[in-house]
């Protein structure tokens, strides 16, 4: 527990939909009341395809409540946006991780797993098992 | 020696060349990636010129180091965070030193590339920049000129390959023979070098 502060969660993906969609998903199966903080970085800020920066740093900067901010991304430019981010230092707020987690999947259990006010390390936990879920 | 003013010199080049190549770039970008290399580096680059422009930093770790940053911001594609790495890291092992050699900035640009090398995971081989990078740091030690072909010839030498990084490794046999668009736009990075010392003040290379 972190002093009643919740972890925030972002959401990267290529896609501002996607991003969008996964954030919804996710607090919707985390049940009514959540007051998980849940920002989408989706696309870039022209609205194509891609990966922003500024948009990972502003989303982060929303979510933060103290608690840490855990980074789920989609694939390629999002992943090593968020590395190059991290590695800058100043980018990002304090107690930032990448979660290596699948995308959606993870989303809901970092979600789920913030709602009852766990700190960062048992929500990237969360996330990171549900790698471990075989669906065959 | 080379003064912030070559760094800078290196970095408008840079931007001149991939003003001048975007649209090779992305046309390689298109059957093995998602073909916009070349628009985005070109938004990248733009932008790393024009800050230079309006403020230029007084050392050649600070003017890389910027450059980097912005890449970083800019570019919406993976080629951002690889480049500005690059040129990060590279900026950042130069120090604050006012001056450096050419021997402090092959070290430098070695550690630079290694930086991205563990950031995007990639080895030699595995056709991406890499591929240009490796060759043109260990040639810097001889001349920029013997970078720069090296950084080509390392570019070319990608086509047989077959992807295993980025999205062109989901093609498997079908990426091969193509020339990747990471190790082109990085063998123009290498030219720059060149470009920025046939430029400026004789001797300074």
């Amino acid at each position: 527990m972190s002093d009643g502060k919740l972890v925030g969660i972002v959401l990267v993906s290529h896609s501002a939909t996607v991003a969008a969609s996964v954030a919804e998903l996710a607090q919707g199966l985390a049940g009514a009341g959540t007051a998980v903080p849940v920002a989408p970085a989706g696309g870039t800020e022209s609205g194509d395809f891609g990966t922003s920066a500024e948009l990972i740093a502003a989303a982060a900067a929303s979510v933060d409540r103290g608690a840490g901010v855990a980074v789920l991304t989609d694939l390629g430019s999002a992943v090593l946006t968020v590395k190059a981010l991290l590695a800058e230092g100043d980018e990002l707020p304090e107690h930032t991780r990448l979660v290596d987690a699948p995308f959606v999947e993870g989303a809901v259990a970092a979600v789920v797993t913030a709602s009852t006010g766990a700190d960062l390390a048992a929500v990237e936990a969360a996330a990171s098992e549900a790698y471990a879920y075989r669906k065959v | 020696m080379l003064d912030a003013d070559f760094f800078i010199r290196w970095m408008t080049v840079t931007a001149a060349s991939v003003d001048r190549e975007a649209e090779r770039l992305t046309a390689l970008d298109s059957p093995i990636g998602d073909a916009d290399h070349g628009t985005n580096l070109q938004r990248g680059f733009r932008a790393v010129r024009d800050a230079l422009e309006k403020e230029p930093p007084a050392t050649p770790g600070a003017v890389l180091t910027q450059a980097g940053r912005l890449l970083i911001s800019t570019v919406g594609g993976a080629s951002g965070p690889l480049y500005g790495t690059l040129l990060r890291r590279t900026g950042k092992a130069l120090g604050d030193a006012a001056e450096v050699d050419e021997r402090q900035l092959a070290e430098a640009l070695r550690a630079g590339v290694d930086a991205v090398m563990q950031l995007g995971g990639a080895a030699p081989g595995d056709k991406t920049m890499i591929d240009a990078l490796v060759p043109a740091v260990d040639a810097l030690g001889d001349s920029f000129a013997a970078a720069r072909a090296a950084a080509e010839e390392g570019a070319v030498a990608t086509t047989p390959l077959r992807a295993r990084k980025g999205r062109a490794s989901y093609l498997g046999e079908r990426s091969v023979g193509h020339q990747d668009p990471g190790a082109t736009s990085a063998a123009l990075l290498i030219a720059g070098l060149v470009d920025a010392s046939a430029d400026g003040e004789a001797g300074s290379e």
